[in-house]
Formats: C-alpha cells, structure tokens, sequence
C-alpha cells in the first residue's frame, strides 16, 4: 500500500508554499451505515509537519474535518532540497508518516 | 381518344410523383441519422456558448464559470481522485488468480481505449459499456464482479481514461439496424420527461448549462462522459457513469434504473456518440 500522504513543497525565495492531501476516513462517530448502525468515530487528531527539526505546521484535529483531508499552508526559513517531514496519528492509534524533499 | 389517353397519363405521372415524395418525406421523418444528431447537437452548444472551447465542453460546469474553473485548476495540481488511480493502477496490474490480467481482455491491453467505449456488440445485438466489459472481464476469469457504481470499478475505469486522456471520442455506429435501434433508443430515454418533476435529462443539461440549480451549476450534456469517472465533493469519492445516471434520476424523483439497465447502455451510446471529436478528460473532479 502506498503512503497515506501526498505532499508537494516549493520554496519560492524565503517562502516555502507547502500542500498535503490525506487519505484518510474521518469518520464522525455520528453517521449510520446502511444498516443503521453508526459508524465508530475514526478521524486524525494530530498533524505535524517538520522542517529542520522544528515543527512548522501543527493541528490539532477533531471529528469535523472532512475525509481525505486537504492542508495548504506557507511557511519561512527552509530552502530547496531541504526536507519536511510529516505525519499523523489517529484516534485509534494509527498513524503513517513521510518525508519529502522541498523542491 | 389520343388526347385523353395523354391527360390519363399525365395524372397518372402526378399521382405518382404526390406518392413518391410524400414516401420520402415519410422516410425522411423516420430515418436514424446519428451524424446528423451528432452535429446538430454539437452546434446548439457551439452557438449557444460561443466563447466556450469546443474542448473545454467535457470540463462540465466548469466551462460554465470563470470563477469554478480558477478553483478547478488550483485544485487540478492536487486531484481528489489521485488515490483513486493510483489504486486502479495496482488494480489493473494485479493478475487474477488464474494468472491472467485485464489487459488479456481488451485490445491494446486496455491502455488508451477509453475513448472507444461503449461500443455496439453485434455478436450480442447490445451496447457494450466499459464498466461491462470489466465485469465481464473478471466473470471470465472466475472472479467476482464488482459494483457498478464506485470503489473497485471506479477506480478501474478512473485509470483506463487516464491512459486515454487527451484523445478523441470516437464512438462508432455500425450499419446494423439494432445499433441505429439503440442509439435512437438512448436518444429517446435522454429527451424523455419523467419522475414528479417531470424533468428530462434535457431540461437540464441541454436547456440550462450553466444555470444554478440550488448551488449546483448545471453542466452541458456535450461531453458530460469524456470526464467519467468522476470525483464528486457531494459524494465524498468516486463514481461512474452507471451511478450519474442514478443520481440524476433520483434528483429529479424519478425511478433510477438498474446499471447497465438496457435504457442506460443505450443513453450512454447516444451521448458518447454525440461527443465524437471532443477529448477524453476522465478522470474528472466534480463539486
């Protein structure tokens, strides 16, 4: 299976524009399947993304994201080449990560 | 004597000539003419939305509204449907376990025939759609079918368009009176008013492209295909042509029909037909 996470990063002079894609449920906790029984809540609460040994970019999340997730956000202070570093744990415990380089 | 026997004649040659022209403007009515309803069909929208490109059609709404389209394309570089082709890729790649794959079961190995599909089988007398030639396929290979209407089978057709993208549609109709019985069928079933709305297909996406429907924007009928499968944001994931169909019909409270319905095989001839030239866009992403 492949990585639960799609990153791209460029850096634009000092500016690195960062996007991430998470595949990813998300469930609620509040929505039935078709049997009408509900389906448990299974959603990410933490997001991290690393750069240089710093965090850059943490969220703490909750039942109300949407699933397969969408995260775009600009940071300062890394150059082309470096790496970023991101992951997520979930509610139940899981959790993926992966690094990509900042092109 | 003479005189009379010519005046006979004469009315004789009349009748005849009254009979034979009403004979051809009787056939005229009745003739299938798919070339023509393919261009008659094109130029409405061509004429209708002049400053719409004839490719831009099979972006749907988005072809509809500058504004939807800025956020299409910034959201092109990261496609809500990417997890679904990388899946169908593996899918596609993964031999059965009789060892053989799908690219044993389509010509060219299944790469780059999106835009051929569907077809008119006249081993069968039927429409031949691509999501039933992948069932079809994986029966034959002692497999399980899949749904017709996402995950799995989604995922599949989302990577034989991608392989196809960019290529004309180019459906063919054979000179077989079942084929021009099919195409004239879907033509029917697209043009026919039903359910309590009383809405055809066409009230929609012929009469009002690009016109709101609650917070929808309508899409053109003109290459509603070329971009199946498609990601849908209402949906939260994948689906294909069979489950368009389904969710149209349900909106506008009709009774959907089963996929791969002979009605649903013959509707999606007639609209693959008449977008013959205009490019394969599959996989789509859709509000």
């Amino acid at each position: 299976m492949a990585s639960s996470i799609r990153v791209r990063a460029t850096a634009n002079g000092d500016i690195t524009e960062v996007q991430a894609l998470i595949q990813h449920p998300m469930d609620s906790g509040f929505v039935k399947d078709s049997k009408g029984s509900l389906i448990p809540a299974h959603f990410i609460q933490e997001l991290k993304f690393e750069c240089n040994g710093k965090d850059v970019f943490v969220a703490d999340w909750g039942p109300a994201v949407s699933k397969d997730p969408y995260v775009k956000f600009s940071f300062k202070g890394a150059k082309k080449g470096d790496d970023l570093k991101i992951s997520w744990t979930d509610n139940k415990g899981a959790s993926d990560t992966t690094t990509a380089k900042i092109s | 004597m003479k005189q009379r026997a010519t005046i006979l004649l004469g009315s004789a040659f009349l009748a005849l000539t009254a009979l034979a022209f009403a004979a051809t403007r009787v056939v005229a009515a009745d003739k299938v003419d798919p070339a023509a309803d393919a261009k008659a069909f094109q130029n409405y929208f061509f004429q209708k939305f002049p400053n719409v490109k004839h490719e831009d059609f099979v972006n749907g709404p988005y072809s509809m509204n500058a504004d939807m389209k800025r956020q299409w394309q910034e959201k092109e570089e990261f496609p809500p449907y990417e997890f679904a082709l990388d899946a169908g890729k593996e899918m596609f790649s993964t031999p059965f376990k009789n060892g053989k794959t799908y690219a044993d079961c389509f010509p060219n190995g299944g790469i780059g025939i999106r835009q051929n599909y569907p077809y008119f089988d006249e081993n069968e007398g039927k429409v031949v759609t691509l999501e039933l030639a992948l069932n079809r396929c994986r029966e034959a290979n002692g497999e399980a079918p899949y749904s017709y209407v996402k995950d799995e089978m989604a995922s599949l057709t989302a990577y034989m368009a991608f392989t196809s993208r960019g290529k004309p549609m180019d459906i063919k109709i054979p000179d077989d009176p079942r084929a021009l019985a099919a195409f004239e069928n879907g033509k029917r079933y697209f043009y026919t008013r039903r359910g309590q709305m009383n809405f055809s297909c066409a009230s929609c996406h012929v009469q009002s492209p690009g016109e709101r429907i609650r917070a929808e924007t309508l899409a053109p009928a003109l290459g509603i295909l070329n971009a199946m499968p498609i990601y849908r944001s209402e949906w939260g994931g994948m689906g294909t042509t069979s489950r368009r169909f389904i969710t149209c019909n349900s909106q506008t409270r009709a009774v959907p029909l089963e996929p791969q319905s002979d009605e649903y095989r013959d509707v999606e001839y007639f609209l693959s037909y008449v977008a013959n030239g205009l490019p394969i866009s599959g996989p789509g992403a859709r509000p």
